[in-house]
């Protein structure tokens, strides 16, 4: 869902940088704050505001990580796959989720709930392995303690 | 006034730290000590898997395992009368020295007042004096080499600047961490702000430049908002904008943010991101410092790098020469971590042996297990086996080994860790980041991971290992940028010190640590077993049946080799092969 607010919206955040050469990144990351992803609707607002051509703001959107163009859950899980965790066992967390939720990762659950995303290092390498919940930190995760941080949320 | 710094990172603790809190926060208000000891729950101390955990200062007094008990001693002997309690101590990491991180966790991050009462822009005042070219000189005698990897010497980087005529320069700062396993560099931006910001002013002077770019991570949001704020307050203070400090110099400073991308901690790469498009490396030369953002002539510092200088500028490059190790001066922060006591960031001066660091730094093997290597530089470096433990640690001799000092990444590995699946993990983490701009990385890349995930899954052949080893040289010689040229060498490091154990997998279809699970199977030894039933009830795959008289027995069929009856088998019955 797109808010109505949209070009407005927009318009704000590219105000706000338009004399700033190489801005592209810096509004895509104010897009992305305020709704959570850079839904089409807004690219496409985007690219006409700034003039740039559509294929311009996919270009920069598909090739960094941090960019979703997909809405993300109501909750979203973040599984650390660092060295540390890896070391530690965090591909046996996915896999528990994975199980527990129904959920690839990338993807939201079915009824939009949660949303599975594997980062790179957290930066919190002492506690792995690690899970973030939108970004409370769960550290030292056992596979067991999977069902109960999920549980938390569920009922929310 | 005292502070008692009450450690907050384990979840676990909750309950046990609130009663805590509020237990000593209450006697010290009936002994009227409440103005007197200033208690503060604080992230991160340090130190894990020692309970609760707390730092007395300004004596600096660490003290674990604290229960409520403790309370009464610790306001008698340590609050009122300064000494420390031998039973709660933990022993103080003496072999560390604290240059980088010297205020981490010390001031208030977001004070401004704090920093200056630590001797905060006395550096820069200093370097304002001296000039640039006396600054250029001064970073000689310290022999600073760049602490995000490559170890270029930061004079020659700033001299070569410098050279290049132009009235527009840029200063960037690198703080896009992107190493997983590293976190140096948050730490420094988190903990203490100002001390990078006068480090890229005091570059900026050397080189020049009149504009400074931090470009962070936008995955370190606590980062992005601590080095805002230090800006604001610059400005406000007047030590950012025009004539600072009553001089002649201009600088002005603005934040920008990565977003995910591996590559672009390649200086080329990064510019491309802080222009707004892709983080595509571009060929060199032309060199940054002769045409760099755009078009510019441009210097790129490493987080750590820029807070050692407001460290150098301060007590003076001869000082700082004297730390560390020929070649390699200083101290280095590394993040210790993986299957290692205490895991965590250590500072140590240059020359210090591995084994210091990961035995008595870190307190030796999680769970008594046996060593196996240690990796430093993370996708980038290599692994480094037992046998060369007592070298000391400094750029080239790490080199020397087949790995590098990297940004800081060092991993402990264990016995149960294979160095088939270490080298497919980094890998695999480069080949996800690789841009794909130049042939050698994309695709040697793809079939080095290839080769690799076909051995650990038993399906490799002998010729697979020489395979790996050319296509690890071709690409080290032919990629564009440092990604590629590094990627291999996880898995030549690996292949070196660790052949045997690639034969294994390759000729044996064995994975010895028995991590690659479809080299592995599982087995009940019957005399052994105790019938407890733990094993078939951790079983994802109901494959293991039995009863209290017929004791239990693994279904191979049904198996998915996950290991988890060996993890919960209490008497070591399952067997694994």
């Amino acid at each position: 869902m797109v808010a109505e607010t949209l070009v407005e919206d927009v318009k704000k955040v590219v105000e706000r940088w338009k004399d700033k050469e190489g801005n592209l990144i810096m509004v895509l990351h104010d897009v992305q704050d305020r709704y959570g992803y850079v839904p089409r609707e807004a690219a496409l607002e985007v690219s006409r505001q700034l003039d740039a051509p559509l294929a311009r703001i996919y270009e920069v959107l598909t090739f960094y990580n941090y960019f979703k163009v997909q809405a993300p859950g109501k909750f979203n899980i973040s599984v650390c796959l660092g060295t540390a965790c890896y070391l530690k066992g965090a591909t046996t967390l996915i896999e528990e989720i994975r199980e527990i939720l129904h959920v690839e990762e990338g993807h939201s659950t079915k009824d939009g709930l949660f949303h599975l995303q594997i980062v790179r290092c957290l930066g919190c390498c002492g506690l792995a392995p690690v899970i973030t919940v939108d970004g409370k930190v769960y550290s030292a995760v056992k596979r067991s303690d999977v069902v109960n941080i999920i549980a938390e949320y569920s009922n929310k | 006034m005292k502070r008692i710094l009450i450690q907050d990172t384990n979840g676990n603790l909750r309950k046990e730290l609130r009663d805590f809190h509020v237990s000593l926060t209450s006697q010290l208000r009936d002994r009227n000590l409440a103005e007197a000891a200033q208690v503060v729950i604080v992230a991160d101390i340090g130190v894990y898997q020692k309970g609760l955990v707390a730092k007395i200062l300004p004596e600096g007094f660490v003290y674990g395992n604290l229960e409520a008990k403790h309370i009464p001693a610790i306001i008698e002997q340590t609050i009122q009368k300064g000494e420390k309690i031998a039973g709660l101590a933990l022993e103080k990491k003496n072999k560390q020295m604290r240059l980088v991180l010297r205020n981490c966790g010390v001031i208030d991050p977001e004070s401004f007042e704090d920093y200056l009462r630590c001797d905060g822009y006395q550096g820069l005042a200093r370097a304002l004096e001296m000039g640039p070219e006396k600054v250029i000189e001064e970073m000689k005698k310290a022999g600073l080499r760049g602490r995000g990897g490559a170890g270029f010497p930061t004079w020659l980087k700033w001299n070569l600047t410098r050279a290049v005529p132009g009235a527009v320069k840029f200063i960037i700062c690198n703080g896009d961490e992107g190493d997983p396993g590293a976190y140096m560099d948050r730490s420094v931006l988190e903990g203490d702000p100002h001390a990078v910001i006068e480090g890229m002013m005091i570059g900026g002077l050397a080189v020049g430049a009149t504009q400074g770019i931090f470009y962070i991570r936008a995955e370190y949001p606590l980062a992005v908002q601590r080095i805002q704020k230090a800006i604001d307050t610059c400005y406000a203070k007047g030590l950012l904008g025009k004539n600072i400090l009553g001089s002649s110099f201009n600088f002005e400073i603005e934040i920008r943010l990565g977003a995910g991308a591996f590559v672009c901690g390649e200086e080329t790469a990064l510019i491309a991101s802080v222009e707004g498009l892709r983080g595509y490396p571009r060929p060199r030369p032309p060199f940054p410092s002769v045409k760099g953002l755009w078009g510019h002539p441009t210097v790129i510092n490493n987080v750590e790098t820029l807070a050692n200088i407001s460290y150098i500028f301060l007590h003076g490059g001869e000082a700082f020469g004297k730390i560390g190790m020929e070649g390699s001066t200083g101290t280095k922060v590394f993040a210790l971590t993986g299957k290692v006591r205490n895991s965590g960031l250590v500072e140590v001066p240059m020359g210090i042996s591995l084994r210091e660091i990961v035995f008595d730094i870190g307190g030796g093997v999680l769970n008594n297990k046996k060593i196996r290597a240690i990796q430093t530089g993370g996708p980038s470096g290599g692994v480094i086996p037992e046998q060369f433990f007592d070298t000391p640690v400094g750029y080239e001799s790490l080199q020397k080994l087949g790995s590098i000092m990297g940004s800081g990444g060092m991993i402990v590995l264990d016995e149960n860790d294979c160095m088939v699946d270490i080298s497919k993990f980094y890998l695999g983490f480069c080949v996800d980041e690789s841009c794909g701009k130049c042939a050698p990385c994309r695709i040697g890349g793809t079939q080095m991971l290839a080769i690799l995930t076909r051995i650990a899954a038993g399906k490799g052949e002998e010729d697979d290992l020489k395979k790996l080893d050319e296509i690890a040289s071709a690409m080290q010689k032919a990629s564009l940028c440092g990604l590629g040229q590094t990627a291999p060498n996880p898995v030549v490091s690996t292949l070196k010190y660790f052949a045997e154990e690639y034969r294994a997998h390759v000729i044996d279809k064995k994975c010895p640590s028995g991590k690659c699970s479809s080299l592995v199977a599982y087995s009940i030894n019957k005399e052994k077993c105790t019938a407890c039933g733990m094993c078939a009830r951790a079983c994802p795959a109901t494959a293991i049946t039995g009863s209290r008289t017929d004791k239990y027995t693994i279904d191979k069929a049904k198996c998915i080799s996950c290991g988890q009856c060996f993890e919960v088998c209490k008497f070591g019955a399952v067997v694994r092969q």
